[in-house]
């Protein structure tokens, strides 16, 4: 594989890029086991502070730290003002085609994406069909996950836009990153991240149903403290000021959502559910589900309550759909995608299916339905039998599967032991909607993948993260 | 014809349940082959019910109780004016496109059996096939009341070869969507030829789309297409979608449940018949 764009050294003329020119002397100049020290501080705080992460499949721990690495992500403003522009471009299409798609269908019936492959889509919500959500919002909150393979070669991975998780570690990494190194933030202008939580307390006011009045009530909706984002659900209602609660704390009566206060039952006007469509309301989807609320599409359906995000829009971010998304971002907003999509065939077409099989050991190969990096196929580092392996599976079910070329990642300067060494990262930006507009918190969620050459950077996967700074001018 | 239901569901806690809420798929809707006339719904407990339409085109009731109960009948009862269509359904706005239809759900997925079942079919124009479908399930499913459970799966009811109408109908749905045909659940009522009018349970058919017709009704567990005997009143995707009531209790704690269900046809002279324009 050629050499990856290194964030600090670029394409590998030597020179440094201006955004990490100061980093870049300052590391120069640092004591040799200085960083070492603050990483473990940084370990050690975070520890204490219960910053966790369960990870699936992992029986020797229930919940791990995601290692943390002290060297920032830099981003320069123009480089952000770029991204930034991207983003908001691509969520208000986002918006836009699930508008459509749970409405009149004009992209599909002017062939921009084919009818069956939403309309038989797991993730598209026939209950959906002809309702429109407070405000037409349906995408609150997006964490599209971007990486970069050059100076101006930004792709976006995935757009999630179901319930997205990290942005406690956007957070908290800045947090640490404060208190680590003041130094180094007297030498930079680094853009505030903490204005998320407001932005997004915002964001969710102005989502609320008509009839909720000036100071709607607002709660996070977590499945419980059994859910790996738990710690997150806990930190973002204690941030947002608002109540934490679980299915069990609310009940629905006369189409109305209340939550259960020792002062009585308290009207609850947008619900920011952490919860998946299937288990939100167990009379009308999943009937064994004990974490959601019965009644609640009720509510929904009568324009009582906001759900953040809306129940049905996990059909965008499918990722069989996600090829299309150039088409739909120009079908709805009349321009060019800003941001591009990685190449992708899709396995469902014979022709894509034939090329993808031939080529498997180069190819990053995804279930379609799949997220956090499970159930992938990495080509170039599969061993011969798990390649075979997984080509039974992608003949046994086409549909399930797309295919990407190996993307070359950008890598960032990261602690390795005493010494700095490249690693590869992606970055997870964090766009809020609502009926004011979209607007995008400037930083988002470096991931790295720590391992030397390893391209998963999932927290599931061994990754690590980074604090991310977009630099003011 | 004109068909006479009248159905209880009694519902009886454990203990004194707190409060109650209820999804009720009750109520029918007109189209060519039925007229509803005085439709009504009672509770024998207070309670709040607010009707809508769900994306399937059903008339839902919510249902919440104002006080505590140890128990709660929700009775519906009126009156249907039937034609027989064939089983062609006409008449009806339909906010889902067919291909919706097409959607397995935990209930409809087919297995290996199923999908032979499907491919046993044979060649054909899909109305055809249906037909064939039908027939094979109404002579291989034996219908056998305690058989299977409202949960059971078309798999696993097909496995056994016995079933409820629920069963034959999944089944059906199951077997269709393999053979590309659209499919979906269908609850209802039935008013029995062999002049059983007190009955155990409300009836349940599928539908297939087939492109020129629309939607047609397939009763596998009668080896029929409905006819005038038949009120539609509420479909989805399973039998789960289509479920006459979906409800949870506060505090009731173990619930049982009792139907009452009485369908019969009207008396009436042939001179009204004809003033209605059904003669």
């Amino acid at each position: 594989m050629t050499k990856a764009f290194d964030e600090m050294n670029g394409g590998g003329s030597g020179s440094i890029r201006d955004s990490y020119k100061t980093l870049a002397a300052w590391l120069q100049n640092a004591p040799p086991d200085l960083l070492q020290a603050r990483s473990r501080q940084a370990e050690l705080f975070f520890r204490r502070m219960g910053v966790t992460f369960a990870v699936y499949g992992d029986e020797e721990s229930n919940e791990r730290l995601i290692p943390f690495d002290v060297v920032p992500r830099i981003i320069g403003a123009d480089e952000w003002s770029g991204l930034e522009a991207g983003l908001k471009q691509r969520v208000s299409a986002i918006n836009a085609f699930l508008k459509d798609i749970y409405g009149p269908q004009e992209c599909i019936k002017a062939g921009v994406v084919p009818a069956d492959l939403i309309l038989t889509n797991p993730h598209y919500r026939p209950e959906m069909q002809g309702r429109r959500p407070p405000g037409d919002v349906w995408c609150h909150i997006a964490g599209v996950d971007l990486v970069r393979t050059g100076e101006d070669g930004f792709y976006v991975l995935e757009d999630n836009v179901r319930t997205p998780s990290g942005v406690s570690y956007m957070l908290e990494n800045r947090e640490m990153m404060m208190r680590l190194f003041p130094d180094l933030f007297a030498e930079h202008s680094v853009r505030p991240v903490e204005i998320y939580t407001d932005m997004l307390l915002r964001s969710l006011q102005a989502s609320a149903p008509d009839g909720a009045g000036e100071d709607p009530t607002i709660v996070v909706l977590t499945p419980g403290p059994f859910n790996s984002a738990y710690y997150e659900h806990s930190f973002l209602a204690d941030k947002l000021g608002v109540e934490l609660v679980e299915g069990g704390d609310l009940f629905v009566n006369d189409d109305t959502v209340f939550m259960r206060t020792t002062e009585g039952p308290k009207r609850v006007d947008v619900i920011y559910r952490r919860i998946d469509d299937d288990f939100i309301d167990p009379l009308t989807f999943m009937p064994n589900s004990a974490v959601g609320v019965p009644g609640l599409m009720s509510a929904y359906h009568a324009g009582r309550v906001t759900l953040a995000n809306a129940v049905g829009t996990g059909v965008a971010d499918d990722k069989a759909v996600y090829t299309y998304m150039p088409q739909i971002i120009r079908f709805f907003t009349g321009e060019d995608a800003i941001l591009q999509n990685v190449p992708t065939w899709r396995c469902r077409e014979p022709e894509a299916l034939k090329e993808v099989l031939g080529k498997l050991d180069q190819l990053v190969v995804k279930e379609v339905g799949g997220s956090g990096g499970y159930g992938m196929l990495v080509g170039p580092a599969a061993t011969k039998a798990e390649i075979e392996a997984f080509r039974a599976k992608l003949i046994a079910d086409p549909d399930d599967f797309i295919a990407q070329p190996t993307l070359s990642l950008s890598t960032a300067p990261t602690l390795n032991g005493g010494d700095l060494s490249p690693r590869h990262v992606d970055l997870r930006p964090f766009v809020l909607s609502s009926p004011a507009g979209v607007r995008v918190a400037p930083g988002g969620l470096t991931r790295v993948a720590l391992k030397e050459g390893s391209l998963v950077v999932n927290s599931s996967q061994g990754g690590g993260t980074k604090d991310t700074w977009v630099l003011d001018n | 014809m004109r068909i006479r239901i009248d159905h209880s569901t009694r519902y009886g806690y454990a203990r004194p349940a707190r409060f109650i809420v209820q999804m009720l798929r009750l109520t029918p809707r007109s189209c060519e082959s039925q007229q509803v006339g005085d439709w009504r719904i009672e509770t024998d407990v207070d309670a709040r019910l607010r009707r809508s339409e769900d994306a399937f085109g059903n008339i839902v009731h919510s249902l919440y109780t104002e006080r505590p109960t140890d128990s709660l009948t929700i009775r519906v009862m009126g009156e249907v004016s039937t034609v027989d269509t064939g089983g062609v359904i006409r008449g009806q706005s339909e906010r889902l496109s067919p291909l919706v239809f097409l959607r397995d759900t935990a209930l409809t997925r087919a297995d290996a059996a199923i999908l032979d079942f499907a491919q046993a079919i044979g060649q054909g124009d899909p109305l055809d096939r249906m037909h064939r479908l039908m027939g094979a399930l109404h002579r291989d499913v034996a219908f056998e009341v305690g058989s299977t459970s409202a949960t059971h799966t078309a798999a696993e009811a097909f496995a056994q070869r016995r079933g409820v109408c629920q069963d034959h109908a999944q089944i059906f749905i199951s077997a269709a969507h393999r053979l590309g045909v659209p499919a979906r659940y269908v609850s209802g009522h039935l008013n029995r030829s062999d002049g059983q009018h007190d009955q155990d349970a409300a009836h349940a058919w599928a539908e297939a789309w087939i492109e020129g017709l629309g939607w047609v009704g397939f009763d596998p567990a009668n080896g029929i297409c409905p006819t005038d005997q038949y009120v539609r009143v509420a479909v989805g995707l399973d039998a789960l979608g289509a479920t006459p009531i979906r409800g949870t209790s506060y505090g009731g704690g173990q619930e049982s449940l009792t139907v009452a269900l009485h369908v019969r046809p009207v008396q009436q002279s042939q001179q009204q018949l004809q003033s209605r324009g059904w003669g």
